[in-house]
């Protein structure tokens, strides 16, 4: 890990932080008798050349004051909060040291000291040791101690239970030397950082009290104290509140950003979950976009779904990915289709463009992208919604993320009925327990009023199916709808989505990494590639007609039932290229035997085979391969 | 138990219980802690021996320490928290006086913060995701973090010096009116607002992010149920359990400001009472102060579990 490279504010910060260290040494010294002067003919000016901040009722001048001050000011915060991290150290590490009974006790005791306001604490003690600077100290310490303590118990309770302090305990080690050797030293960085945003805190507490007269009192002076007397006169001269205010804001901000930088020098560079578009950064991703393949191969009016041309992109920092790139497929009423690949081959994210759920900074670009017809792109917000939500159903691959956990089932499953059809609360209801009875959910009444973490995982992806029936979409979209759900849960959801299939005619679009799954399923199968449709064909004729390499080598790392079990499975080598690295020519010829110095230059388009057969390769595969036509691509 | 969320409400009752109890105790401890007799210490060392005397006997200071708790406790239960050393009022009489001004402001600032800081939080959310409108996110931040820097009587200070010395816009102190309100107001929340609205906004993006929120963009609901309905409840979990420590955090941050405007509630009165060495003054209003800070935390925690029933799992 290299250092972590400071930004020109933290820099500025920390030399802030550095100005106001060499203040509180040698202010009292420099400033020291100009502060303490008493200039009976000056008394409570305003702001001059003399003195900037003006001067106090006394004449004495503000700024010097002010600047003297930091030495009081910082002391008695660094007393603060060593004092009061010190307390919270011993009584965060009682609960591991008690042992577990008095240690229980230990940690609600610290957690009950937690619930009360830390002032309401600094002020109980004030009253006892009386109004003064110490009283200030040690109630802000009495203060700041529960929540240091409740740190320390949560770490000290972490390490406790690692088992190279129980590996230290078996060697009959004392108990305050574990705690010294084996305990501390692992909290400690921690802990550091939490004494030093301490001392911030501590300092505007402080000043807090003694703005409020219960801090340092007279002849003393902090810049709590100095802000005191400042407001007392702020309609005469503001500038006596101005200085102060200044010194307690900038001290302020450079304890917070130093803790900030303290954390972060501690953590070390935080990388940031890479979302959905950042897998890869893009120098040419547009680049190698070629020509548009042939139109789609079940074209005609009875189609529900027609995509053409459609691409994703995202706009990152570093540049464009292209995620999905040129894919044309399309949906007949009632079929049965199947998108198959890799993590990563833009699948998912095809079915999500379908569905309009592309979100920023990713956008959908299409020739054309139909839906009975009609391309909700063009339609008015409220059409659109319409012609989605009674046309379009989308199941995900988690139920259980699926669902919002804190909304009921009959919520859920009824509100897109209420919102779309008109239908009132009560009928939205009664239409939810149709569906749920309808996708043969046991006790269909009772789950209505249930939570999803009440049901169980098969039962969650039916109730998610029901959901997106209830408006009768004559498509469903499912993206992996079995993955997350175990073998024989697995077959009753699909068993599910094919009933929907055979009674209402419903056309499905499965996507899977599992070719099994979709051959099993589909009738239709597209498979795609670094995001592109590489290959369609029919799923009963999977393992005769494929003629793509990577088809092929899909369906020989498939075992068969009739396959032979002594021999390895065949794997297909290599990976999938990046989505910034996706080469000009055919994405699949860094993997593939059969390539050529053709496909690497140049990228082969989706050539029609012969009915519903379609394939984008120079040197496409199989016996099955009408000669003829292979003879046009060479 | 067939009941989960009732078994939650009790155990959480008997936690509160015992806090409370433990305040009473610590408030009654001052007395006792105090170096030397408490009276004497308020009174001064001028104040004539019969005085001293007194009062000793109307606080039961010469019995044995069990006793005086048990007439401590007996007070608080019947209403009598005693008479102020300085005026000789009853105590409770003070409170009545004061006590609806502390909770007006600090009610008020609580409402406003929420007002504010949730449709602030969750709109920033919106807007800036994906990356969209840097600018906004970094305002917001800067913004954000500024105030969260500058201590609440500093802010106060800063807006007396602005609106009410420099632009002579609204009134410094007193009560008259509304405009009396709107300098404390803007004092006491102005923090409060930060936090709320950044936690707001980094929970608002978690939940966006989340599947069930792309489910519901999939049945293409309404923007303002897709936000209200499926995203709110559950930002609102979190956002509800800073919010409780934040309106606890009001009552501290209440006492402060008050002292800069002069408002006349507990806040002014508990920190006159404390130099006075006013005993009876000071634990009640600290008890009072620390009953309410319960006391939300207790409520928060019922919200809490209502709102989201899957906090009861781990109960039990």
């Amino acid at each position: 890990m290299g250092r972590k490279r400071l930004s020109p504010a933290r820099v500025a910060m920390l030399a802030v932080f550095g100005v106001l260290l060499a203040l509180a040494l040698v202010g009292p010294m420099l400033w020291g008798d100009r502060a303490a002067a008493v200039d009976l003919e000056r008394l409570g000016e305003g702001a001059s050349w003399a003195h900037p901040f003006g001067t106090d009722d006394l004449g004495r001048d503000m700024l010097a004051r002010v600047l003297v001050a930091t030495r009081l000011s910082l002391v008695l915060a660094l007393l603060t909060a060593g004092l009061g991290c010190g307390l919270g150290l011993l009584l965060g590490l009682l609960p591991t040291v008690l042992g577990p009974r008095l240690g229980k006790l230990a940690g609600s005791a610290i957690g009950l000291l937690l619930a009360l306001p830390g002032l309401l604490l600094a002020l109980l003690v004030a009253t006892i040791t009386g109004v003064g600077a110490t009283g200030a100290v040690v109630g802000l310490a009495v203060a700041i101690a529960p929540a240091f303590a409740r740190l320390t118990q949560t770490l000290a309770a972490q390490v406790a239970g690692s088992e190279y302090v129980a590996a230290a305990r078996m060697t009959g080690i004392s108990l305050p030397r574990l705690m010294l050797r084996h305990v501390l030293p692992n909290i400690a960085p921690a802990l550091v950082l939490q004494v030093a945003m301490a001392i911030g805190g501590a300092l505007l507490a402080l000043s807090a009290l003694s703005f409020l007269g219960l801090g340092v009192q007279e002849p003393q002076y902090d810049w709590g104290a100095l802000l005191n007397a400042g407001l007392d006169r702020i309609y005469v001269t503001p500038a006596a509140a101005l200085g102060p205010g200044i010194a307690i804001i900038v001290a302020g901000v450079a304890f917070n950003v130093t803790g900030d930088a303290l954390a972060g020098a501690l953590a070390g560079e935080t990388i940031r979950p890479a979302r959905r578009s950042g897998r890869g950064r893009s120098r040419s991703a547009a680049a190698s976009s070629a020509v548009p393949a042939s139109g789609p191969s079940a074209a005609g009016s009875d189609a529900v779904l027609q995509v053409d041309g459609l691409s994703v992109t995202f706009e990152g920092e570093g540049g464009t990915l292209t995620p999905v790139r040129d894919v044309s497929f399309s949906v007949a009423a009632g079929e049965r289709v199947g998108i198959v690949g890799e993590s990563g081959s833009g699948k998912s994210l095809t079915a999500l463009a379908i569905a309009d759920l592309i979100e920023p900074p990713g956008t959908v670009q299409a020739e054309r992208l139909a839906l009975h017809g009609r391309d909700p792109r063009e339609l008015p917000e409220r059409e659109r919604r319409r012609l989605l939500v009674t046309s379009l159903a989308m199941v995900f691959q988690d139920p259980l993320s699926s669902l919002n956990p804190v909304l009921r089932i009959e919520r859920q499953v009824g509100e897109a009925a209420q919102a779309h059809l008109g239908a009132t609360r009560g009928q939205a209801r009664v239409r939810a327990v149709e569906q749920l009875r309808e996708l043969r959910i046991p006790g269909a009444a009772r789950r209505m009023r249930q939570h999803p973490h009440e049901l169980s995982g098969g039962m969650r992806q039916r109730v998610t199916i029901a959901m997106g029936l209830t408006t009768r979409p004559s498509l469903i979209v499912a993206d992996e709808p079995t993955t997350a759900l175990d073998v024989t849960v697995q077959r009753q959801v699909l068993r599910v989505l094919r009933r929907v299939n055979a009674e209402h005619g419903t056309a499905v679009v499965l996507i899977s990494h599992d070719i099994s799954v979709i051959s099993a399923f589909c009738e239709r199968v597209l498979v795609m590639y670094a995001g592109r449709v590489v290959e369609e064909l029919a799923a009963d004729r999977m393992r005769v007609d494929a003629a793509h390499p990577y088809t092929r080598a899909l369906l020989a790392a498939t075992p068969t039932l009739d396959a032979d079990l002594d021999r390895p499975l065949a794997t297909i080598p290599g990976r999938q290229p990046a989505l910034d690295a996706v080469p000009g020519g055919c994405a699949f010829a860094p993997r593939c035997a059969h390539a050529s110095d053709r496909c690497r230059e140049r990228l082969p388009l989706l050539e029609t085979l012969g009915e519903g057969r379609r394939v984008a390769c120079w040197h496409p595969q199989g016996a099955a391969l009408p000669v003829r036509e292979q003879e046009m691509k060479r | 138990m067939r009941h989960p969320w009732l078994r939650f409400a009790l155990r959480r009752a008997a936690g509160f219980a015992v806090s409370l109890a433990v305040l009473v105790t610590v408030t009654f401890l001052i007395t006792q802690l105090v170096p030397g007799d408490p009276v004497r210490a308020s009174l001064g060392p001028t104040a004539p021996a019969s005085l001293v005397q007194e009062r000793r006997a109307a606080l039961h200071l010469d019995e044995p320490v069990p006793r005086q708790f048990l007439y401590y406790v007996e007070g608080l239960l019947s209403g009598d928290f005693g008479r102020s050393f300085t005026s000789g009022r009853p105590v409770a009489e003070v409170i009545a006086d004061r006590f609806p001004m502390t909770l007006r402001l600090a009610l008020a600032a609580f409402v406003l913060t929420l007002l504010v800081a949730v449709p602030l939080g969750t709109a920033i959310a919106v807007l800036t995701r994906g990356g969209r409108r840097p600018g906004a996110e970094k305002s917001f931040s800067l913004a954000t973090g500024f105030v969260l820097s500058v201590p609440e009587y500093l802010m106060a200070t800063a807006l007396v010096a602005l609106f009410a010395v420099t632009l002579d816009w609204l009134p410094i102190t007193g009560s008259s009116g509304w405009t009396a309100y709107v300098l404390p107001l803007a004092a006491v929340s102005a923090a409060p607002i930060a936090v709320l609205a950044r936690i707001t906004r980094v929970e608002t993006l978690k939940v966006l992010d989340q599947e069930y929120m792309r489910v519901a963009r999939g049945k293409r609901l309404p923007r303002r149920l897709l936000y209200v309905r499926h995203a709110l409840p559950n930002t609102l979990t979190a956002t509800l359990t800073v919010g409780g420590m934040l309106l606890a955090g009001l009552v501290a941050g209440t006492v402060i400001v008050e002292n800069v405007f002069s408002w006349p509630g507990l806040g002014t009165a508990i920190v006159e009472a404390i130099p006075q060495k006013n005993y009876p003054l000071v634990q009640a209003i600290a008890l009072l102060l620390g009953t309410i800070v319960l006391l939300v935390n207790f409520v928060v925690d019922m919200l809490l579990a209502r709102l989201d029933p899957r906090s009861l799992i781990g109960e039990s």
